[in-house]
C-alpha cells in the first residue's frame, strides 16, 4: 500500500494519543525549508577566518590580496568591528565575547576576520589569501592549574582581571553537611569528570541576514532555539530597534542546546548584510561547529557520599572544577550560574547536601550549556548516580537494591531537597520495579554470574534519576534579565479551525504535533484542524524559546491555559445560542450542552460561527474567538526515570557492546507517546555516545584534536541496540495538564547507566570508577589497574 | 566544463567549475535542496543520492564524476504523487524527527531493499551504518525499513522515467 494519506487503521485521537505527525509529509519529500536552503536575489555567502593559535598576540592582518580576489565583496577585521562599537558582544551569563578578535585570540578557531563574496568557494578561496601574524602567548589548557599565580592571565580585556577565575559558587549547608560525614560509617570518594562534549547536530549552526535598505528593516534566518531572546539581545546590544528586527527560525535540522546562545558568524552576517546592503548567508562547516560554538559538560567533581554500613545513605558533597573556556558563554538563568546543578541530590532522602563550585577561564571554546543537560543536571545525575555505585560496591550490596531503599517515597512529595528543591510528584518505586521486570533483572544477575564464572565480561548497570525542567519561574529566572515566561496566541477561525501562535520553536520535537493536540484535547477541534505557528518574531508572542526541556512544561502550559480562556468564553457565546444560564451548561470536547438535556447542545464550530456573525452576543461579550496569555510556571516540572543497561566486553581488546537498554520514563501525563518515545530514543543514543566515544579533546597547545565526525564519534545503527522502552504516568500537580519535559531525560539519565554497566562487567578485575568515554583503550587501563583520568 | 546527467528522470546540464562537489551542485545548481549537506567528511551521510540505483555521499563526488550517470534524490521518491512505502514507512513508525538525515536514510533503505526485500534488523543496521541520525536513536529507522519492505509494491527506480 502507498497512499498520501494516513491508512484507515490508523487512530487518529482528538486530543492525546499516538498520532502521526504534521511536519513529516514534507520532510519526507525534502520539502523542508533548512536555513542552508533559503536563496535570495543577489545573495552573498560569508566565511570566516579562524585562529590556528590558542593564545596569540594579533601584531597584524594583511587582506589586501583577500580584498583583490575578483569575486571577494569586502574583508571585515576585528579593527573594523570596534571602530563601529561591535568588536565584543555579550555572552547570555553577562560576560563578554569576541565577535572577531582585536587584540588577541583566545582559543584555536576563535574568529579572526570574515570575508563576503559571491560564492560560497570563492569566500573559502579568499580566507587562504588573508595572512595574520600572530606572536604566540602560553595557552591555559590544564584546567587544574588555570588559578595557578603564575598562569597567563587569559581575559586581559576585562578591566583590573589579574587571574582566571569567574565565579565561586555553592548550595546547601557545609557544616550540617560535614557533621553528617563525621559521623557516618561508610564514607566513599571519587574524583568523578564529565568530560567535554559536543552537541553535534546535524544541520551545523548559520543564518540569512537580510536588511531592507529603505525600512532598515533586518530580517535574520537563523538556526536559533530561541527567536524571540535572540531578537531582543540583538536589539539591546547592537542598538538596532526590535521592532524592526525579525527573527525567523525555519526548520531546523536538531539543536539539543548547541542552537541556544548568539555566535558571532551571526553578527558578522548581519553586520555584513547592514554594510554591503545585499542578502548575507553565514553556513559553518562541521569543523567549525565542533570546535568553537557552544560544548557542554566539562567537570571536575570530586565527590562523597556518606551512608550507614545497613546503606541507607545519608548525605552527599562535591567539589566542582568548572572548565567553561576563554568567554562564559553559559547559557542558563542568571542566578544560576552553575545552571541546576544544585539538584544533585538525586532521587533519594538525604539528611544533608552541600556542593561548591569554582569556574575558571581557559584557552578552549566557550559554551559550557549545551547537549540536552537540563542546565547541568545532567553532570549532577551523573555524579549522584556514580556515587551510588561506588557506595554499592563498597558495602557489597546489590545497587537496585541499594537505591530502592533510598528512594523518595510517594508520601513525601511535594519533596524540598537539602538544596531547596521542591520536587513536585513521584512514585519512583512501581517506576524502578518496571525496570527490573522487563529487564528480567534476577535472571541477568544469574546469567552474569555464570558468565564470570567463564571469564567473560558481562555487566548490567542500573540508574535512577530525577530532573528539573521548565525553567522557570519569573522571581527566580531569567536570562539577561528576561523572565522565563512564555506567550501563547490562540484563534479559532469562523469556520471552527483554529491556529495556534507559539513562542517557544521545534527542532524536530514534533511541535506542530503535539501542540495541536494540546489545543485539540482542551477544545475539542481536531488536531488537523489547528495550524501550529512558531519561529517568527513578527507572528508569534514573545517567550523565550525551547532549551532545557521547558517547551511542554511552559509552552504546553501557555497553550492548554490560553485554550481554556477561548473555552471559556466560548461558553458565555453557548450560553446565548441555547438560551441557558453559562452554569446549566456541560462541556463535551467539542460541544456545550444543557446539563440533563444532551440534545441541546452546540458544537465549537457553531460557536465560532455566531462569535465572528451577525446575531446578537450576550451582553458584554466581544466578536470573535480567541485570546493570549503569557505563562509563569509556578515550579519546575521534575520527570524521573529508571534506567537498566546491559553490557559485553570482549576480554581480549576491551570493546564494549551495549546489548540491551531498558528505559521506564515518568513525564506526568504523555500527550503523544510516539514522540516521547522518539525523544527517549534519540536521548538514550546521546548517552551512548557520551559514555562509550566522544570527547572534544585538546593537546597541550590548546589544539582540538575533535574537531571531524572522523575524530568526535557519534553512535551509528551498529553502537546502538534495539531501545526497550515504558512508561509509567505520575502527572504534574502544577501543569494544566499534567505534563512534564521529556526532551532531555533520556540524555541525563543513560550516561550513568552505561558507565555502572561497564564498570560493574569490570568488577572482577577491582574497578570501582572509570571516567568516559569509556573507549577500548581506557577501558583496557582500567583492566590493566592504569586508569586515568581523561583531563 | 560541461556536465551532463539525469536527475529523478529529468536531463540536467550546466557549465560548472570543475571542483564542485555533487550535493553542491544539487542544491545549489539544479535547486534540488532536500539532499542536505551535515559534514566535510564522509562521515554523516546526510548528502546521500543514488548513482546508478547505488548510495553515494554526493559531499565526496564531483559533480563532473557523475556526468552521464542516473542520479536519485529525495525529490524523486514521489512518483505521480504516489509516496514510496519508505518514505511512507518512516513517517508511520517515527522514523524522522528533524527531518535532516532522512532523505539520506530513506534513499539508502530505497537502495537496501531493491537488493534484499526482506532484510534482517541486522541487515538494516549495517546498512544505514555510514549515516549519522541524532535524533532518533535508529530503532524506528529500523522499524521504517521493515514497514516498507511489508508494503513494497512500488516500482524500482528508473522504471517510472
Amino acid at each position: 500500500m502507498t497512499t498520501t494519506e494516513a491508512p484507515p487503521e490508523q487512530e487518529r485521537p482528538i486530543g492525546f494519543g499516538r498520532l502521526l505527525r504534521k511536519e513529516d509529509p514534507r520532510l519526507i519529500r525534502g520539502m523542508g525549508n533548512f536555513v542552508d536552503d533559503i536563496q535570495l536575489p543577489g545573495m552573498l555567502h560569508l566565511a570566516i577566518l579562524r585562529s590556528p593559535m590558542a593564545h596569540a598576540r594579533i601584531v597584524s592582518i594583511d587582506t589586501s590580496a583577500a580584498q583583490a580576489h575578483p569575486k571577494v565583496v569586502a574583508v571585515i577585521t576585528g579593527a573594523d568591528l570596534a571602530e563601529q562599537g561591535l568588536a565584543w558582544m555579550p555572552t547570555l551569563s553577562n560576560d563578554t565575547q569576541a565577535v572577531l578578535a582585536t587584540d588577541k585570540v583566545r582559543f584555536q578557531h576563535q574568529e579572526v576576520a570574515f570575508v563576503v563574496a559571491e560564492d560560497r568557494y570563492s569566500a573559502r578561496d579568499a580566507l587562504e589569501l588573508i595572512v595574520v601574524d600572530y606572536e604566540r602567548l602560553d595557552p591555559v589548557i590544564d584546567v587544574r592549574t588555570a588559578l595557578n599565580p603564575d598562569t597567563p592571565v587569559i581575559r586581559d580585556d576585562l578591566e583590573g582581571k589579574t587571574d582566571n577565575h569567574i565565579f565561586d559558587w555553592e548550595t546547601g549547608d557545609e557544616a550540617a553537611t560535614a557533621e553528617v560525614f563525621n559521623n557516618a560509617d561508610v564514607v566513599v570518594s571519587e574524583e568523578i569528570i564529565y568530560p567535554r562534549v559536543h552537541p553535534a547536530p546535524m544541520e551545523t549552526c548559520g543564518c540569512v541576514a537580510d536588511v531592507e535598505r529603505v525600512s532598515g528593516k533586518l530580517t535574520l534566518w537563523c538556526t536559533t532555539q530561541a527567536p524571540h531572546a535572540h531578537r531582543t539581545v540583538y536589539a539591546l546590544v547592537a542598538g538596532l530597534p526590535e521592532h524592526k528586527i525579525r527573527i525567523i527560525a525555519p526548520d531546523i535540522g536538531g539543536g539539543f542546546g548547541n542552537k541556544v546562545p548568539i555566535y558571532p558568524g551571526y553578527v558578522c552576517a548581519i553586520v555584513a548584510s547592514l554594510v554591503i546592503g545585499k542578502p548575507v548567508k553565514w553556513v559553518e562547516d562541521r569543523t567549525e561547529n565542533l570546535v568553537s560554538t557552544g560544548f557542554a559538560r566539562d567537570y571536575i567533581m570530586k565527590a562523597e557520599i556518606a551512608a550507614t554500613k545497613e546503606g541507607k545513605i545519608l548525605a552527599v558533597r562535591s567539589d566542582v572544577l568548572a572548565d567553561h573556556g576563554a568567554f562564559n558563554g553559559v547559557a542558563a538563568p542568571v542566578k544560576y550560574p552553575a545552571g541546576f546543578f544544585g539538584v544533585f541530590t538525586g532521587s533519594y532522602d538525604l539528611e544533608a547536601a552541600h556542593a561548591k563550585m569554582t569556574a575558571v577561564y581557559t584557552n578552549k571554546a566557550p559554551g559550557g550549556v549545551a547537549y540536552a543537560c537540563s542546565f547541568r543536571i545532567t553532570e549532577a545525575v551523573y555524579m549522584v548516580e556514580r556515587l551510588v555505585d561506588c557506595l554499592a560496591y563498597e558495602l557489597e550490596m546489590d545497587p537496585v537494591e541499594l537505591r530502592l531503599k533510598n528512594l523518595l517515597k510517594p508520601e513525601q512529595f511535594p519533596y524540598t531537597t537539602k538544596t531547596g528543591w521542591v520536587y513536585d510528584s513521584g512514585n519512583y518505586e512501581p517506576t524502578m520495579r518496571k525496570a527490573m521486570e522487563i529487564a528480567g533483572y534476577e535472571e541477568l544477575r544469574r546469567e552474569q554470574a555464570e558468565k564470570r564464572e567463564r571469564g567473560e565480561l558481562m555487566g548490567i548497570g542500573v540508574s535512577f534519576f530525577t530532573e528539573a525542567v521548565g525553567a522557570g519561574p519569573r522571581k527566580d529566572m531569567d536570562i539577561l534579565g528576561l523572565g522565563m515566561a512564555d506567550g501563547c496566541e490562540l484563534r479559532i477561525h469562523p469556520t471552527g479551525k483554529a491556529v495556534v501562535r507559539l513562542s517557544v520553536k521545534s527542532q524536530g520535537q514534533g511541535h506542530e504535533t503535539t501542540f495541536a493536540q494540546i489545543v485539540a484535547e482542551e477544545i475539542g477541534i481536531p488536531p488537523e484542524d489547528i495550524e501550529v505557528l512558531e519561529g517568527d518574531t513578527d507572528n508569534t508572542p514573545f517567550g523565550l524559546g525551547t532549551y532545557g526541556s521547558r517547551s511542554t512544561p511552559v509552552s504546553g502550559a501557555a497553550a492548554a491555559l490560553v485554550t481554556r480562556k477561548v473555552r471559556d468564553k466560548a461558553q458565555i457565546i453557548a450560553s446565548g445560542m441555547l438560551e441557558v444560564s453559562v452554569a446549566d451548561l456541560e462541556w463535551n470536547k467539542g460541544s456545550f450542552s444543557v446539563k440533563g438535556d444532551p440534545s441541546k447542545s452546540v458544537t465549537i464550530q457553531e460557536i465560532a460561527m455566531r462569535a465572528h456573525g451577525a446575531g446578537d452576543l450576550p451582553e458584554g461579550i466581544e466578536g470573535g474567538l480567541e485570546a493570549q496569555i503569557c505563562y509563569n510556571p509556578s515550579n519546575l516540572t521534575y520527570p524521573f526515570g529508571a534506567y537498566i543497561c546491559v553490557v559485553d566486553i570482549d576480554p581480549g581488546t576491551a570493546v564494549v557492546k551495549v546489548r540491551r537498554f531498558i528505559a521506564v520514563d515518568d513525564c506526568g501525563t504523555q500527550i503523544n507517546p510516539m514522540i516521547i518515545e522518539g525523544q527517549v530514543h534519540g536521548g538514550l543514543t546521546d548517552g551512548v555516545g557520551m559514555a562509550l566515544m566522544q570527547m572534544i579533546s585538546f593537546d597541550e597547545d590548546g589544539n582540538c584534536l575533535a574537531g571531524s565526525l572522523m575524530d568526535y564519534l557519534i553512535p551509528t545503527a551498529l553502537e546502538t541496540p534495539d531501545w526497550e522502552t515504558d512508561s509509567t504516568v505520575t502527572p504534574s500537580p502544577h501543569h494544566p495538564i499534567g505534563a512534564k519535559g521529556i526532551g532531555e531525560s533520556a540524555t541525563v539519565g543513560s550516561p550513568p547507566a552505561i558507565v555502572n554497566a561497564v564498570v560493574d562487567a569490570l568488577k572482577p578485575y577491582g574497578v570501582r570508577h572509570a571516567d568516559m568515554p569509556l573507549t577500548p583503550s581506557r577501558v583496557w587501563e582500567a583492566m590493566q589497574g592504569n586508569h586515568t583520568p581523561p583531563i | 566544463m560541461q556536465v551532463n546527467m539525469t536527475i529523478n528522470g529529468q536531463e540536467v546540464s550546466e557549465e560548472i567549475e570543475p571542483r564542485l562537489l555533487l550535493v553542491h551542485f544539487i542544491r545549489d545548481s539544479v535547486g534540488l535542496t532536500g539532499t542536505h549537506w551535515g559534514c566535510d567528511t564522509s562521515n554523516c551521510g546526510t548528502c546521500v543520492v543514488l548513482v546508478d540505483g547505488e548510495p553515494v555521499k554526493s559531499c565526496t563526488m564531483l559533480a563532473a564524476m557523475a556526468s552521464g550517470h542516473e542520479v536519485t534524490t529525495v525529490e524523486g521518491l514521489e512518483v505521480d504523487g504516489v509516496l514510496d512505502p519508505v518514505q511512507e514507512g518512516f513517517m508511520q513508525c517515527h522514523g524522522l524527527q528533524c527531518g535532516f538525515c532522512t532523505p539520506g536514510m530513506m534513499l539508502t533503505s530505497k537502495a537496501l531493499l531493491e537488493k534484499d526485500p526482506n532484510p534482517t534488523d541486522e541487515v538494516i543496521r549495517e546498512a544505514i551504518s555510514g549515516q549519522i541520525c541524532r535524533c532518533t536513536g535508529y530503532s524506528t529507522i529500523v522499524r521504517s525499513v521493515h514497514w516498507a519492505a511489508e508494503h513494497q509494491t512500488a516500482a524500482p527506480i528508473g522504471s517510472a522515467t
